[in-house]
């Protein structure tokens, strides 16, 4: 691997608009049609950073004969097409060549791989719907490549706090040391009080792991490696489906009532209640998976915004005042990291509530 | 919308929800479980600790307590005992006086008893031995003075006068 300059953000931008600085000295009329170019393509950049991804790209320039390079590393690409196909994202050299696994040729075309004759030709049809069969994907993506470098992050660090227990009395020991306290507060101010003493040990496990793989997911997010996993909208359903699953398995039947037959209100009330509150329990897992996604995606595009700026100022005012924007929203953004992620495990932890309460009656 | 669900991928979500379900199962086994446990192990004993030392402390008050209560009647009962003492060897020095002067007064008694009886041997014997004195010198007075005839009568005629009849 190359060696990683810090901040890849900035390295690949000044790679982008290599060819934009040395224009600089020439007239004003395509210095402005430059400027343009150059909104153009940051515009660009961050659709295509808020995005998965086939390759695990950490920096691209232009070269001066216009052809770009990418530096990175190729991910496995899986698909199901009649049989198992598996080769190197490489081979599609950032969609601009097909790639060959036997008789089979596919190509990388908008963000998403088509199957395609050898000429790697893509038709449409009258409203511009594209013709070519999308095999199944199971590709081993940024996304997942990053979901799976988290969930071993969490793993090792987790159970390196679990055996220091064992090893030094009872008191937890090393990196671990700085997660116990949160496991604590996840337990005694988001489980116990939303879900109750009686039912919260059942749901810890779920709770604890959805809280760190949020938290920390939205923290590398954070690194210039570039990447967006929970900004991305099949992460967040995911997870949303797995409260809206485990909310309606464990409903009990008190829950249930509540939702079918409204208790205290007049009975043309209950039967109007009753499709609201059967609605709500489809908007609430609903509502966090937006929120989620929104939130970091968001992030993710103002930052990026806010550091494009100082190349599209190109002078020292605007530019620094971009930096310092970019500096201040960046540490807002660990702020959101870790409220997200607060904020998806309590309303999960209400919902379960929800779910088990019983009514004294 | 529509961007959203263009945007959505399966397969993203396909190992997303693998790898998270796997994720929690794996954690639960070998980390959250062990943690909670321990975590409500060290509560449990640092509970039973802080109730135990708590206990400790009761007992060491109570038995501070007790023994400011035994020093108290320990102190009560010296003294008691010492006033009894006090009082018991006054009476004794008491009984022990009265019966000195009663043994005393006995043996004066009975010395001037002896003294006086003592005494009046010793003048009866003294009368006793003046009479023999006396006898032995009116014997010899007498043999002295019969010796002669004249002096026989004269006696006899001086007797006759001092004899009054």
């Amino acid at each position: 691997m190359l060696s990683m300059p810090r901040n890849r953000y900035f390295l690949s931008l000044v790679f982008i608009l290599f060819g934009v600085f040395s224009t600089r000295a020439q007239d004003k009329k395509e210095n402005s049609i430059k400027t343009g170019d150059t909104k153009l393509e940051i515009k660009e950049y961050i659709n295509h950073h808020v995005l998965d991804s086939y390759d695990f790209d950490l920096l691209s320039y232009t070269k001066a004969d216009k052809s770009k390079v990418y530096v990175g590393i190729p991910l496995p690409i899986i698909l199901w097409d009649e049989g198992l196909v598996v080769f190197l994202s490489s081979n599609f050299n950032h969609g601009e060549s097909l790639a060959q696994f036997g008789e089979k040729y596919y190509k990388l075309y908008h963000g998403k791989i088509y199957k395609t004759d050898s000429s790697g030709k893509i038709s449409y049809d009258t409203k511009q719907h594209i013709l070519n069969k999308a095999p199944l994907d199971f590709s081993i993506t940024k996304g997942v490549a990053s979901i799976i470098f988290v969930s071993i992050i969490m793993f090792v660090l987790f159970t390196n706090l679990a055996n220091s227990y064992k090893k030094n009395g009872m008191i937890a020991k090393g990196l671990g040391r700085f997660f116990e306290p949160i496991v604590l507060y996840v337990r005694d101010e988001i489980a116990i009080p939303n879900i109750g003493i009686k039912y919260y040990k059942r749901y810890m496990s779920y709770l604890l792991t959805l809280f760190f793989f949020i938290w920390f997911c939205n923290m590398i997010g954070l690194t210039p490696l570039g990447l967006n996993v929970t900004g991305n909208i099949a992460v967040t359903f995911c997870l949303a489906l797995l409260t809206f699953i485990i909310t309606n398995v464990s409903g009990k039947k008190e829950y249930w009532k509540h939702i079918f037959w409204a208790p205290g209100v007049p009975l043309p009330m209950k039967f109007l209640l009753a499709p609201i509150e059967l609605l709500g329990v489809l908007i609430k897992p609903f509502s966090l998976m937006i929120r989620l996604y929104a939130n970091i995606s968001a992030g993710h595009i103002v930052m990026m915004t806010l550091i494009s700026m100082i190349f599209i100022f190109r002078n020292w005012a605007g530019s620094s005042m971009s930096f310092m924007l970019a500096f201040f929203i960046s540490i807002i953004e660990i702020l959101v990291a870790l409220l997200q992620a607060y904020i998806f495990t309590i309303l999960s932890a209400l919902y379960f509530g929800f779910a088990v309460e019983e009514h004294d009656q | 919308m529509e961007k959203l669900i263009n945007e959505f991928s399966f397969g993203l979500f396909f190992w997303q929800l693998l790898i998270f379900i796997g994720l929690i199962f794996l954690l639960k086994k070998y980390a959250w479980k062990p943690i909670l446990n321990a975590v409500d192990e060290r509560e449990s004993s640092i509970k039973e600790a802080l109730f135990s030392a708590d206990k400790a402390r009761k007992e060491m008050e109570s038995l501070n307590e007790d023994n400011q209560r035994i020093i108290k009647e320990a102190r009560a009962q010296k003294e008691r005992l010492l006033k009894e003492a006090r009082k018991t060897s006054s009476i004794i020095i008491e009984e022990a006086k009265q019966e000195a002067k009663i043994t005393g007064d006995n043996l004066i008694k009975s010395a001037k008893k002896s003294i006086e009886s003592e005494k009046r041997a010793a003048v009866q014997e003294l009368k006793g031995q003046v009479a023999d004195i006396a006898i032995q010198m009116a014997e010899k007075v007498l043999h002295s003075e019969l010796e002669n005839k004249d002096k026989q009568n004269e006696l006899i005629e001086r007797l006759l006068k001092e004899t009054k009849l």
